[in-house]
């Protein structure tokens, strides 16, 4: 694998082809904030946060730092007007479903995005899909998954799967950003596990 | 029937068709695409089978269903060859006449004919037709010759010569750059050129290759590629195949919505005949090419019209699209080079290798050359389907051949380009339509879709219904979207309900601005257009909203009264009979008066005032006048007086 050389925030780095911009700053002490990004995981793109802005003759244009492979010569500045201006519209958008966040509680003192900007809404699900993509990618199990599309959507714990695979496992809990994935799991277990059906026969 | 293994065995075949038909036998014609349909084309088929059975005229008249041809407002419609012979809004009521008179006796049923609102002349012609008249319709035009069912219909009429000219006597490179020299943009929204993004998959590693109909057309109110896919489908399969073999392609998919059911039942059949023809499979008129084509029907998600979203869907996950900054036709679907173009490029592509990339840009503006299919509708005289060349002003699209805003109203903005579009005012309506043109004015081309306002429109409530479009369909996979979305639709409902507050317009622009810069995807990024567009232009709309609480075009219902003119109320009743609400009071002799606690401003008794009256009127931004006092409201008529 050929190295290649970059510039991020004024700093040379030294990457890997085929590693993504995210990546090569945070092996090089450069921090990025994420909230869908995991190691183990195909990039999401989702939350929008690691957005970082590239230059390049003159003229810059923004790219999602967890999905954009490295590039020779590369000029990355990983905090701008514009990049920072980005963040604190995605945080106080996310503070109205999950405002007790310790997670988004620390990244809106660090762009000053106010956690009552807009009215908040009863969800603490911030659809970042860590357990979703954890379950399917990881544990290959599918056990949660995805409903609804747009506005409404939300994750969900098929019963079938779940009531079979995720008593042992719950390493999704963990995840979550907002501790909106117990809540649910919780939530399928009370609703959907307690059927008698599913429950031991009495006398056993 | 036996394969057609080469490009002579196709014309002698062809030849063998012509030769059985008899130019000068009567045929009718039916329009049964699916807006026909809806308003009994079916029912009139069914009178004319019965009908020519009754007169004893089965082997001397053809009847021929065909794909929609256009003028969907005037359906069903029938067209009587060969003189070409117009009738329209048929009932089956009308068939028995139309037989006995026109067929028999050639005589022209007047009533049945169009008539000229401007100089009620009645016109017989379809080309003489202003709706007809000044379009250009070289992809759409032959919808009403063929029924799409039959692919000796397409042979007839010339089809898959271009299949066979570009296989036996083209390199796959010379199909390219007749493409490329043509200049044929992408027409299903964002108007990248089809010749750069074959040469891309062409150019890329790999030994398998796809090509992909986009057919997922979802845009409120747009149906022309339905139409096309409907009514030819032979046209985009024929396409296809040409640009599988420019590209190096051997399998072909067709994404269709399975809301549109004929679509899915003529091309599937459609490629049952290409088949058992030899026009797909394994070596296609003796070339040696083999390419063959699937369908597969979409389960309904507008974002699923984005590349990457339609690809994953076709992968079997959800429609998602993906956070790629590789394009899809270098890593597409399942990885692999793909090319995707919608229905009417792909139609596009047989006439351009049979007539040349000189003849195909002899039509058209500088940067977009040909023509374009546009969806009509909104409040338009002749809502339907019209192609016209590119560069045709938006005014002459909307007064010529759609003959202006019904009701004598005043025309107010066009919105073109879906819910990713904008609206474009009057003073810009001699913008001629090409991609860059309509990009400029703030709105864009998207895959046709025009919807015309009329004064009684809000432009707000515009902006907040397309967006409520948009959150229903965003997949809500990237914040910007799925987040900033579901803020902007709040605020605007909060604005066109009376509740805006200072600040509003402000924050909608911010998180426009955050969706335009952040998104994810095309659908992502252009969802605040609709918002953009309408602030640009109708800026003062917002404002007398959020400030003065006043909807300017009296159409939003918490800002607007009804209101009772005692000067001119001739108690008449009729409002009071028909108030659902039981709102009005009144009497004989009585001025009407409306509750306005009991109103739920449904606005029947604006619509049934008798125009001579004209006493309810719509107040907005300013307070109801008091009703007038029980000793003032007896009206004394002068006739009773003598």
């Amino acid at each position: 694998m050929s190295e290649i050389l970059l510039q991020i925030d004024g700093k040379e780095v030294r990457a890997k082809e085929g590693m993504t911009l995210l990546e090569a700053a945070r092996g090089a002490g450069i921090s990025i904030p994420t909230l869908c990004y995991h190691e183990k995981l195909e990039p999401y793109g989702g939350c929008r946060l690691c957005m970082v802005e590239l230059e390049s003759r003159g003229s810059t244009r923004l790219v999602v730092s967890c999905v954009y492979p490295v590039e020779k010569n590369l000029v990355v500045r990983t905090r701008s007007e514009k990049v920072d201006r980005i963040r604190k519209m995605v945080l106080q958008l996310l503070l109205a479903h999950a405002p007790d966040a310790f997670d988004l509680q620390d990244l809106a003192l660090e762009y000053g995005a106010d956690k009552d900007r807009f009215e908040k809404e009863a969800s603490f699900c911030i659809h970042c899909g860590l357990c979703v993509r954890y379950c399917a990618e990881v544990k290959k199990k599918n056990a949660v998954g995805f409903v609804d599309r747009g506005i409404r959507k939300e994750i969900s714990f098929i019963p079938e799967i779940a009531s079979r695979e995720c008593w042992n496992c719950k390493e999704c809990f963990p995840l979550c950003p907002t501790e909106a994935l117990q809540a649910a799991f919780v939530l399928t277990k009370a609703l959907a596990f307690s059927s008698p059906s599913l429950e031991p026969a009495s006398g056993e | 029937m036996a394969q057609i293994n080469t490009p002579a065995e196709l014309e002698e075949f062809r030849k063998g068709i012509l030769s059985k038909r008899d130019p000068d036998k009567p045929c009718v014609t039916l329009c049964s695409g699916s807006a026909c349909n809806a308003s009994g084309s079916g029912e009139v088929a069914a009178a004319l089978s019965e009908e020519i059975e009754k007169q004893g005229l089965r082997s001397d008249v053809d009847v021929r269903r065909t794909g929609c041809h256009g003028f969907c407002e005037r359906g069903p419609i029938i067209v009587i060859h060969p003189e070409e012979i117009c009738y329209f809004n048929i009932e089956p009521k009308d068939v028995p006449e139309i037989i006995s008179e026109t067929i028999k006796e050639h005589k022209v049923i007047e009533r049945l004919l169009y008539t000229d609102p401007g100089t009620n002349e009645k016109i017989i012609h379809e080309s003489e037709i202003p709706f007809y008249k000044y379009q250009e319709r070289i992809v759409f035009g032959s919808n009403s010759k063929i029924d799409p069912k039959s692919i000796d219909d397409y042979l007839a009429i010339g089809g898959y010569s271009a299949l066979a000219k570009a296989l036996s006597g083209m390199s796959a490179e010379q199909v390219l750059g007749e493409v490329k020299k043509a200049n044929l943009r992408g027409r299903g929204g964002g108007g990248f050129p089809a010749g750069s993004k074959w040469e891309g998959s062409r150019n890329a590693p790999g030994a398998i290759k796809y090509v992909i109909v986009n057919a997922d057309e979802g845009d409120p109110g747009a149906y022309m590629d339905r139409s096309v896919l409907e009514g030819n489908p032979h046209s985009v399969l024929e396409g296809l195949t040409i640009g599988a073999y420019a590209v190096g392609s051997h399998e072909g998919y067709i994404y269709v919505r399975q809301e549109y059911p004929l679509a899915v039942e003529n091309v599937h059949m459609a490629i049952k005949k290409a088949e058992e023809y030899g026009f797909l499979g394994k070596n296609i008129l003796g070339s040696g090419f083999d390419f063959m084509v699937i369908v597969h029907q979409g389960a309904g998600a507008f974002v699923c019209g984005e590349s990457t979203a339609l690809m994953t869907a076709l992968e079997g996950r959800a429609g998602e699209p993906r956070p790629k900054y590789v394009r899809s036709n270098v890593v597409g679907l399942w990885g692999r080079p793909s090319v995707l173009n919608n229905v009417e490029t792909w139609a596009n592509v047989p006439l351009i290798i049979n007539k040349g990339a000189d003849w195909f840009t002899q039509l058209g503006t500088e940067s977009s050359k040909g023509t374009k299919i546009f969806s009509l509708v909104g409040k338009i005289t002749n809502t339907g389907l019209v192609e016209v060349p590119m560069g045709t002003p938006l005014r002459d699209i909307i007064f010529k051949i759609g003959g202006g805003i019904p009701g004598g109203k005043k025309f107010k903005a066009v919105q073109t380009g879906g819910p990713s579009g904008g609206c474009i005012p009057e003073e810009l309506l001699d913008l001629p339509v090409g991609f860059d043109e309509l990009t400029k004015a703030g709105s864009m081309m998207g895959s046709g879709g025009m919807i015309v306002m009329d004064e009684d429109t809000c432009m707000v409530d515009v902006a907040r219904y397309f967006l409520d479009f948009l959150t229903d369909e965003s997949c809500g996979k990237c914040v910007p979207c799925r987040e900033g979305m579901r803020q902007m639709l709040k605020i605007l409902t909060n604005i066109t309900r009376g509740k805006g507050k200072e600040g509003d317009i402000e924050l909608l622009e911010e998180l426009a601005e955050t969706a335009r810069e952040a998104a994810l995807c095309a659908l992502g990024k252009s969802s605040p257009n609709p918002f953009l567009s309408t602030l640009k232009y109708f800026r003062d709309e917002y404002e007398a909203h959020v400030k003065e609480k006043r909807c300017p075009a009296l159409s939003c219902k918490e800002l607007i009264a009804f209101h009772i003119d005692p000067g001119k109320c001739q108690a008449c009743m009729i409002c009071l009979k028909k108030c659902p609400a039981e709102a009005i009071t009144g009497g004989k002799n009585l001025i009407s008066i409306i509750d306005q606690e009991k109103c739920t401003k449904c606005g029947t008794c604006f619509e049934v005032c008798p125009p001579r009256f004209r006493a309810v009127t719509k107040i907005s931004g300013e307070p109801v006048p008091p009703p007038i006092p029980e000793e003032a409201r007896t009206i004394v008529r002068e006739s009773k007086q003598k």
